[in-house]
């Protein structure tokens, strides 16, 4: 505004640093994350693109309804729901700033994650040894690369929860931990989503 | 040196205002919603309650619409608040590329199909 600054050489010298002391450290973290989880959506939407495209080409071999055991998805898809909101809980925690209460419910969310990877693991050694792996055909390539991404990020999203509970029991619920859970809280439930698109076109629509 | 902590003027320091949170009535309102919108398209699948595929189809797709946004909604937080609406500027955008990759893929691939059948192959002149 057109307000006229006057100062008199009595006045307090202020120095103004090169920085920027105004944004707080980590002030755009959350944005970025966003950001991020966006590109990483577009990777996903490539490989359901394909899937979408070699979904029908069996190749001779079997397809899905001679292949997929929906129980098995059903539990799949529960384990990773319940470690959605287990994550929340720990969240929820955090905001009242109880430590062991964070730990245990990361715990809990790392015990539901780790067996989500275990029945995906299980069903695709089952489907390899059945002859049914990644080469027998275009189905399958496009199959074990979607839900195998997916997995892959579940796996990172374990270690990053490992070094987590590593930082928190060390250094406790700092700015900086707090921070990096919030991330890990968007990328978790961020991958939840995903599946839903996965048990959707993936699984569900092909045994209709 | 100052620290720029002080600086700062003490605004938004120490605590981080910056992500969106969730009380545990969102999380397990998410939750509930969840398990309703994922347990209807695995019974009506699995118990064929649809005679017809499109129909079934059409339940199976509208849940999972459904439950993406009761999971952007109570367990992402998001609002057009968040960032100044910037997160939901970069959702939208991000949807419209979703979008575009994902239609035009079956839609070009499709018609590929339909041009380099074996059929029409013999009735190139060259054949």
């Amino acid at each position: 505004m057109s307000e006229t600054i006057t100062t008199s050489p009595s006045d307090a010298r202020v120095y103004h640093p090169a920085s920027e002391p105004q944004h707080p450290e980590g002030h755009s973290t959350a944005l970025g994350f966003w950001f991020y989880l966006m590109s990483d959506c577009l990777i996903f939407a490539t490989l359901f693109a394909t899937y979408a495209v070699l979904g029908d080409r069996y190749g001779g071999g079997p397809g899905p309804k001679e292949l997929f055991e929906l129980p098995l998805v059903a539990l799949n898809t529960a384990m990773l729901l319940l470690s959605s909101i287990t994550y929340g809980f720990a969240m929820l925690a955090m905001h009242e700033d109880d430590q062991p209460g964070v730990m245990k419910w990361l715990a809990v969310t790392a015990g539901f994650g780790l067996s989500f990877l275990a029945i995906e693991l299980y069903e695709f050694t089952h489907l390899v040894s059945i002859g049914a792996g990644p080469s027998r055909s275009a189905f399958l390539s496009a199959f074990f690369m979607l839900v195998g991404t997916h997995g892959l990020h579940v796996t990172s999203g374990l270690i990053w929860m490992a070094t987590l509970v590593v930082q928190v029991r060390r250094r406790g619920l700092t700015a900086a931990n707090r921070r990096r859970l919030e991330c890990l809280s968007m990328f978790w439930h961020f991958l939840d989503v995903i599946w839903i698109g996965v048990f959707t076109f993936v699984y569900l629509m092909r045994m209709i | 040196m100052a620290n720029p902590e002080a600086l700062a003027g003490g605004h938004d320091a120490g605590h981080e205002p910056q992500f969106a949170h969730g009380t545990r009535k969102d999380y397990v309102t998410g939750f509930v919603l969840s398990v309703i919108l994922t347990g209807v398209p695995f019974i009506v699948v699995m118990a064929g309650v649809f005679p017809s595929a499109r129909m079934t189809a059409f339940l199976v797709l509208a849940c999972a619409i459904a439950q993406i946004i009761v999971h952007m909604v109570y367990f992402l937080h998001m609002s057009p608040k968040t960032e100044a609406g910037w997160t939901l500027v970069a959702l939208a955008f991000t949807f419209i590329v979703l979008v575009i990759a994902v239609v035009g893929t079956v839609w070009v691939m499709y018609h590929l199909d339909q041009n380099m059948m074996p059929g029409m192959m013999s009735e190139q002149p060259g054949d």
